[in-house]
């Protein structure tokens, strides 16, 4: 059985390899025979096609299609036919979907802020200990675990029981043996929000230091040594000197967190499933498609997700060209 | 404005036993302009940056004017340096560069226009005050760091092979103006240099160092025509002088088929170090071909001729039945002599020369130590 798996995936392995080859020397081929010029012209897209099918079949097709549905009346009792901005209207009219916007807006402020200052702050203070690399593997870890495992460990560290009762969850241990009283992290409307987002930064800050890691060591050493003859600080050094050289990887520190913060699904759905007024627009969404099986309403909350998106997807893309461009 | 100091000052890096620097001893006057030159390695770089507080001392103490700065950080101790790739902030416009030290030291902002401004106009730098380095040339570049640090009027100036990244034709040009500068500054400079052109061009006195020992402390001609050892003697004087083990007899210095006269006296420090043979050392231009009726000289077979139109260069090994082993005991690798650059000789030619009386340089085969006739 095993054995003919392993013949099958190597013919599928041979088959494609093939295939590749000889649509690119066939191709090759075909264009070099045309008039002069063309093969110039037309090569880029011989090459590329692969990948601009690929990019066409899963993105953009499904985003055209998702907006389609958008503006069908779907669901029960839906006529199935032309609704206009009527799921916009039903969507945006709901207490829900508003509840899950303002959460989606704390988010997006909240998550990229604190990773890019958590990330900044850890990367540089480790690079003036001595266990600075221990320090830096222990917040990179959690980028090696997946979000729903997150999910369950924070559970465990924000877990309540009522007063008096011995605190299962670590914080409210940490809380009541400083002689305070346990809070419900994920139930109290005044934490939930902030709970589930410091879960994330735990899976997120990780990946935010690394970078700024990188881009620290990428500071010449002599720029430092010329602010500090020239008088300044290390404090002084690290703003005039250091930040300004950062502020490139800073912005895509911030913009990653930022479609991170928008695409937030994962901790919440393991976490609350959106009770207790953490909803964000990816649970709405969620489960206007597989509880209300409304494939209108799921379009409508998608495509405003998207569009959220995509304004900075465009600021994250002109950065890293600036950058790449620069270099 | 201040002198500086070395007091047995030694840097021993992290994880090495032999001292970066060893107990440098250095006294810098006040508004001179001091060059520290040495091979790669020697320790020139490592004695500035200890000077700049970049580097720890591990032993002695830095003084500058009648402060020790031995373990005050860089920002006390009111310094401006030059580095070899001018590490200008990239971010900031020419003229932020410029005035970034006078606004950490919180100078307002109608005063740091003004120094910038002169400054600027100083340097010829005006037009650029508003570019970012980035959209500079190298020497225009260069002239920012300079502007930096003159900007600060600090006490002392220091230069790390400030201008090792210009072309060549742009480095002797700049060199002449960082030395008319400071000398109408007036502030002490110390300049870190391997070549040995920029040290002897521009230096009030130049320091020479290998293997982190200060070799000797002189003014250009002090050391070119007082070399205390060989390897002063060696490194400083373009082309190299030609430096040779000799036997000493009978009031003669001679090797193989070469034969030069030496002072009575130097024949005597050599009996009275107990050694048959001296370390003879003669500059290219105390060679002159020999007519045929004198005795003794150095004939040498002729290898490269190079001609630099005001003067002409021989290169050459030493010729006759003994050639092999007056190589072996040559320290330089070819014998180098000026000849009249309109009647030089042919390659493949062999001449006799000798050397002019008094230009020779005795040096001592078991110390390498000058021997003063």
């Amino acid at each position: 059985m095993i054995g003919d798996r392993i013949v099958l995936t190597l013919a599928a392995t041979a088959v494609i390899v093939v295939a590749g080859w000889a649509y690119l020397r066939l191709g090759d081929r075909a264009l070099a025979a045309l008039p002069h010029g063309a093969y110039r012209r037309l090569a880029p897209w011989l090459f590329a096609g692969p990948a601009v099918a690929m990019v066409l079949l899963a993105l953009a097709v499904p985003a055209v299609i998702t907006v389609g549905w958008s503006l069908v009346d779907d669901g029960d009792g839906g006529s199935g036919g032309f609704a206009g901005f009527a799921n916009y209207a039903q969507t945006l009219s709901d207490e829900v979907t508003r509840v899950a916007l303002r959460n989606t807006v704390l988010w997006v402020v909240l998550l990229p802020s604190l990773a890019v200052l958590v990330g900044l702050v850890i990367a540089v203070l480790s690079e003036r200990v001595r266990y600075g690399a221990l320090i830096k593997a222990a917040l990179f870890l959690p980028i090696a675990i997946s979000a729903v495992a997150a999910g369950v460990i924070w559970s465990f560290m924000y877990d309540y029981q009522p007063p008096g009762a011995a605190q299962t969850g670590t914080l409210n241990a940490v809380v009541t043996a400083l002689g305070g009283e346990p809070v419900a992290w994920i139930v109290d409307t005044a934490t939930n929000n902030y709970a589930l987002i410091g879960a994330t930064l735990w899976t997120q800050a990780g990946f935010a230091m690394v970078i700024f890691d990188a881009a620290l060591r990428s500071v010449p050493g002599e720029l430092l040594e010329a602010a500090r003859l020239d008088g300044a600080s290390e404090w002084a050094a690290f703003r005039h000197v250091t930040l300004p050289f950062l502020m490139p990887t800073v912005v895509v520190v911030a913009t990653t967190m930022t479609v991170v913060a928008l695409k937030a699904f994962d901790i919440v759905y393991v976490m609350t499933n959106g009770n207790y007024g953490t909803d964000v627009l990816s649970t709405v969404m969620y489960r206007a498609l597989f509880t209300a099986k409304d494939n209108g309403l799921a379009g409508a909350v998608a495509t405003i997700l998207m569009l959220t998106v995509v304004p900075i997807m465009i600021a994250n893309v002109r950065q890293f060209r600036r950058e790449t461009g620069a270099a | 404005m201040a002198t500086v100091t070395f007091d047995k000052a030694t840097r021993i890096y992290p994880g090495t036993d032999k001292p970066a620097v060893d107990a440098l001893d250095l006294a810098i006057e006040d508004g001179e302009f001091l060059v520290l030159v040495g091979p790669s390695g020697c320790g020139k770089s490592t004695s500035l940056r200890m000077l700049a507080g970049l580097e720890e001392v591990d032993g002695g103490a830095i003084r500058i004017g009648d402060r020790d700065v031995t373990h005050m950080p860089p920002k006390d101790r009111d310094i401006a340096m030059v580095f070899q790739n001018y590490a200008l902030y990239p971010h900031m416009t020419v003229a932020d560069n410029m005035g970034f030290a006078l606004k950490i030291a919180g100078v307002s902002k109608d005063e740091i226009r003004r120094r910038v401004g002169d400054a600027a106009k100083l340097l010829d730098l005006t037009e650029y005050l508003d570019r970012k380095p980035k959209a500079l040339s190298g020497g225009q570049r260069q002239r920012v760091a300079m502007g930096r640090a003159i900007v600060r009027e600090p006490q002392v100036f220091l230069m790390d092979e400030p201008l090792s990244n210009l072309d060549a034709k742009l480095r002797v040009s700049t060199r002449t103006q960082i030395a008319s500068l400071q000398r109408r500054l007036g502030i002490t400079t110390v300049y870190v240099t391997h070549d040995q052109v920029e040290a002897m061009t521009m230096g009030d006195r130049v320091a020479v160092l290998n293997a982190g020992l200060l070799q000797q402390v002189d003014s250009p001609l002090g050391l070119y025509d007082k070399p205390s050892n060989v390897f002063v003697a060696g490194f400083i004087g373009s082309p190299a002088m030609n430096i040779a083990t000799f036997d000493v007899k009978d009031g003669r210095a001679t090797l193989g088929n070469a034969d030069v006269a030496i002072p009575a006296s130097i024949a005597a420090k050599v009996a009275e170090e107990g050694s048959d043979t001296v370390v003879l050392g003669f500059r290219p231009e105390s060679l002159t071909p020999a007519s045929s009726e004198e005795t003794g000289g150095i004939p040498v077979l002729v290898d490269v001729v190079e001609e630099l139109g005001s003067d002409a260069y021989v290169y050459g090994r030493p010729a006759g039945p003994a050639a092999e082993e007056q190589a072996d005991r040559l320290r330089s690798d070819q014998i180098i002599a000026r000849v009249e650059p309109r009647n030089a000789p042919q390659k493949g030619e062999k001449i006799n020369f000798t050397v002019r009386q008094g230009s020779e340089h005795f040096f001592s085969v078991k110390t390498g130590e000058r021997l003063e006739p």
